[in-house]
């Protein structure tokens, strides 16, 4: 019998929930989320300045690269309560980046960058193409050596989150025809390398990356023979936060629809009396509270070998179906003021259609697990 | 209960009792007595069921291993908790049987530790412990299972007795039961019709009591239905107040569906788990291909490990308070409605394994497992529906733990 997992929960994760759920509440009402929606860079300078001084970016990085060195478990809660009240930011894309640098690069790289990146300069990754494929390692843009040793990229990536924002991108690319991970200096990068895209969740940012005519020195190139795995460890990352922004999402769009089941009236009564209202609510809420129990045995058990992989999946596939649910039925119960824009249960039905397409919807991950445990 | 906390436990204590229990257990479970064994306490269909059934439990409670943390003066074994849970934990390890006792063991135990005065719990605990009186619950009527509170049987007080006629259904060991927790009517219905309901602790082997099989959708016999015909009950039978009766009953559904601890110890049900049904998918086949070569039911079947891998996290959230602390109650509340919808979708699930072989039940010798899986999906209406329907529960969820209008 294979195991599934276990819950766990730290001291720190239990003083980081406290002190994120206050913050991100009082730094992100749905107003300014609304606000931010309209803004350039979709952010807060000053809220990721904070965000920065408190050292959330530096949770997960050991104290010898200038993190605090606890876990991904501890990055979790933070992750949760920055979906819980929509916080915009490059929180997700710079805590991404720097287990791509722990993962996949050299000691020097170590050293260099990641006490930079705890102090809060932005980098994100650039792993997506053309062929949409969740499978990290299908990549076709490439990196070729120049005479004078630097590497010249080719290729398009797609979908860089907070690309505009950020001082760093690390891109997946083939040499030598394996997959290795470069480092972009941003200000290397001509006007026209980054187009925004226009993205379903417009409380995130991301851009298409055009690599073409791109050179960067060598010594950006990450340990290729550490790519493989670094990619492995990217995904798995990316969906154990996902999950826990989504879960903290799935808590919001239930308390935002549970406040109009107990206002609005119909036929002379509230509408959150009408069992084909409670029902799928309830149904909604207990599947939250599954997903939040999966989340945090996932950030429990992340690190170990095989079940953090499959607590990891089952929370990202738990988190995916209980948010599009959960998001979906908000609209329909909200009646004519859920089709309209202002209307905020829109929001979460489009995150979770972002989280969905980015690193694995539920039916790929429920594949995956199909494979591991069956 | 008992005071105990964790710091009074000695890690060395507890490991020799954890060590100790898992070597009886080894010992001295039975898993196959030459007869099909019931899922659940409500399943008790046989005499032969219930005595190896009530002899286990006793010798379970004679070892120590069975109400290890209830206190010592009413027969528990007085440790902390976490000795119970070691107990427990070696049961389900070595696969023990159910106990039989349920309704004692986790739902009028706890109940009269918490609400009982000190001569009931003098009274009956230990009893409930060592399986010699078995208990029944007396609660749903013909008229009323859902709507609970509009009970009809009468309770008239007569000097030092009540007078009780009336009748209860879905009586389960009511054919075995020497004791049950009676909620009856002791006033009309005033404003409200929760008023007037008392909950007594009412002798089964009197005059003016009866019971009657009912024979269940599997073919099976399991509970009864009791019929009270000027049944006299003595006064002092009443836990609480006359009249308080529903404030204790909501009480016992609290112990009932888990929301509450302080029960026993050890289990009274085992399910179909996702890994058995794995097993059993393993030696099937579709198509002349194994059945797990199929996509659909891959991904069916992993559905099911989500799920069954969500109501064992969900059962060890209590522990994790910080993670509760928006919606306490919501958690232990949902437990229900999860595991006994879980139960009767994956034992259906089982059955369409099963390809034509799905056709057989229980009493043909070419039924897949003696046809545990039909019977098990059929039993499992009894978690659905028994102790609250799941439409009832997701009721109880929305308007107890979301705070919606009730319906």
């Amino acid at each position: 019998m294979q195991e599934l997992g276990r819950l766990g929960f730290s001291e720190d994760q239990g003083s980081l929930l406290e002190v994120a759920t206050s913050f991100c509440a009082k730094r992100s009402p749905m107003a300014r989320v609304r606000q931010l929606i309209e803004d350039g860079i979709g952010h807060d300078p000053d809220v990721w300045r904070e965000i920065v001084e408190l050292g959330w970016l530096g949770i997960a990085i050991p104290e010898a690269y200038g993190g605090a060195g606890l876990q991904l478990a501890e990055v979790v809660p933070v992750m949760e309560q920055m979906g819980r009240y929509m916080l915009a930011g490059p929180f997700y894309s710079t805590t991404l980046a720097a287990q791509a640098i722990l993962a996949g690069g050299t000691e020097d790289q170590k050293r260099t960058l990641l006490p930079r990146l705890a102090e809060g300069s932005i980098t994100t990754l650039a792993l997506c193409e053309a062929n949409g494929d969740w499978d990290l390692a299908n990549i076709t843009c490439t990196a070729t050596a120049t005479g004078s040793g630097a590497l010249r990229l080719s290729g398009e990536k797609r979908l860089v989150s907070d690309a505009a924002s950020a001082s760093t991108i690390i891109a997946s690319v083939m040499l030598e025809g394996r997959p290795a991970l470069v480092l972009i200096d941003r200000a290397a990068l001509g006007p026209d390398a980054l187009r925004r895209e226009v993205i379903i969740d417009e409380t995130k940012r991301a851009c298409s990356l055009s690599l073409d005519g791109v050179e960067v020195p060598a010594a950006n190139l990450l340990d290729q023979d550490r790519a493989g795995a670094a990619l492995h460890h990217i995904h798995l990352t990316a969906n154990l936060l996902a999950a826990a922004e989504m879960c903290g999402g799935t808590q919001s769009v239930i308390d935002y629809t549970l406040d109009y089941l107990k206002t609005r009236v119909q036929f002379g009564q509230l509408i959150g009396a009408y069992q084909a209202l409670k029902h799928p609510i309830v149904d909604a809420y207990v599947s939250y509270e599954q997903t939040r129990s999966h989340v945090y045995s996932a950030a429990h058990c992340f690190g170990e070998q095989g079940v953090g992989e499959i607590a990891t999946r089952m929370a990202k596939a738990q988190a995916d179906t209980t948010l599009s649910f959960a998001a979906d039925r908000a609209i329909q119960f909200h009646g004519g003021f859920g089709f309209t824009y202002d209307c905020d249960a829109q929001l979460y039905r489009r995150r979770a259609i972002w989280h969905a397409s980015q690193y694995g919807d539920a039916a790929w991950h429920k594949a995956k697990l199909a494979d591991l445990l069956l | 209960m008992g005071g105990s906390t964790l710091t009074d436990v000695d890690p060395k204590d507890l490991q020799a009792f954890a060590e100790a229990a898992d070597a009886w257990f080894r010992e001295n479970v039975n898993r196959d007595p030459g007869f099909m064994l019931p899922l659940t306490f409500m399943e008790v269909g046989t005499d032969q069921q219930f005595h190896f059934l009530r002899d286990w439990q006793n010798k379970v409670y004679e070892a120590g291993y069975l109400g290890a943390a209830w206190p010592k003066e009413y027969g528990g074994g007085g440790l902390p908790q976490a000795f119970q849970a070691e107990a427990t934990r070696a049961m389900r390890r070595h696969g023990g049987p159910i106990f039989l006792n349920a309704i004692g063991l986790n739902w009028t135990g706890p109940l009269l530790l918490d609400m009982g005065s000190p001569a009931q719990r003098a009274k009956y605990l230990k009893g409930i412990l060592s399986a010699e009186d078995i208990w029944c619950q007396g609660f749903s009527e013909p008229e009323n299972g859902s709507d609970l509170g509009n009970a009809q049987t009468r309770a008239v007080r007569d000097d030092d007795s009540y007078v009780v006629t009336g009748s209860k259904i879905w009586t389960t060991l009511g054919k075995y039961a020497r004791y049950m927790i009676l909620l009856a009517r002791t006033q009309p219905p005033g404003d409200r019709k929760y008023d007037g309901l008392t909950f007594f602790l009412a002798p089964m082997k009197i005059d003016g009591v009866e019971t009657r099989p009912i024979k269940k959708l599997t073919g099976e016999h399991g509970f009864t239905q009791t019929f009270f015909r000027e049944a006299r009950i003595p006064a002092d039978e009443i836990v609480g107040v006359e009249g308080g009766g529903w404030k204790v009953a909501m009480r016992t559904l609290e112990y009932e569906r888990g929301a509450r601890g302080g029960q026993a110890g050890g289990y009274v049900a085992v399910g179909s788990n996702a890994w058995d049904v794995l097993e059993m998918a393993r030696k099937m086949t579709r198509g002349g291909k194994p059945a797990l070569e199929d996509p659909a039911l891959r991904a069916r079947m992993v559905d099911f490990m989500i799920d069954i891998q969500s109501n064992a996290l969900c059962s060890q959230r209590s522990g994790f308070s910080p993670l509760n602390t928006d919606r306490p109650t919501g958690v232990a509340l949902s437990g229900k409605l999860m595991h006994s919808e879980f139960s009767r979708r994956i034992n259906e699930f089982a059955i369409s394994l099963n390809g034509a072989h799905g056709a057989y039940y229980v009493g043909d010798p070419n039924a897949v497992d003696g046809g545990w899986w039909t019977r098990s999906y059929l039993n499992a209406f009894s978690g659905t529906i028994g102790g609250g329907t799941s439409q009832i529960q997701r009721n109880i969820i929305g308007e107890h733990v979301l705070g919606l209008p009730k319906s």
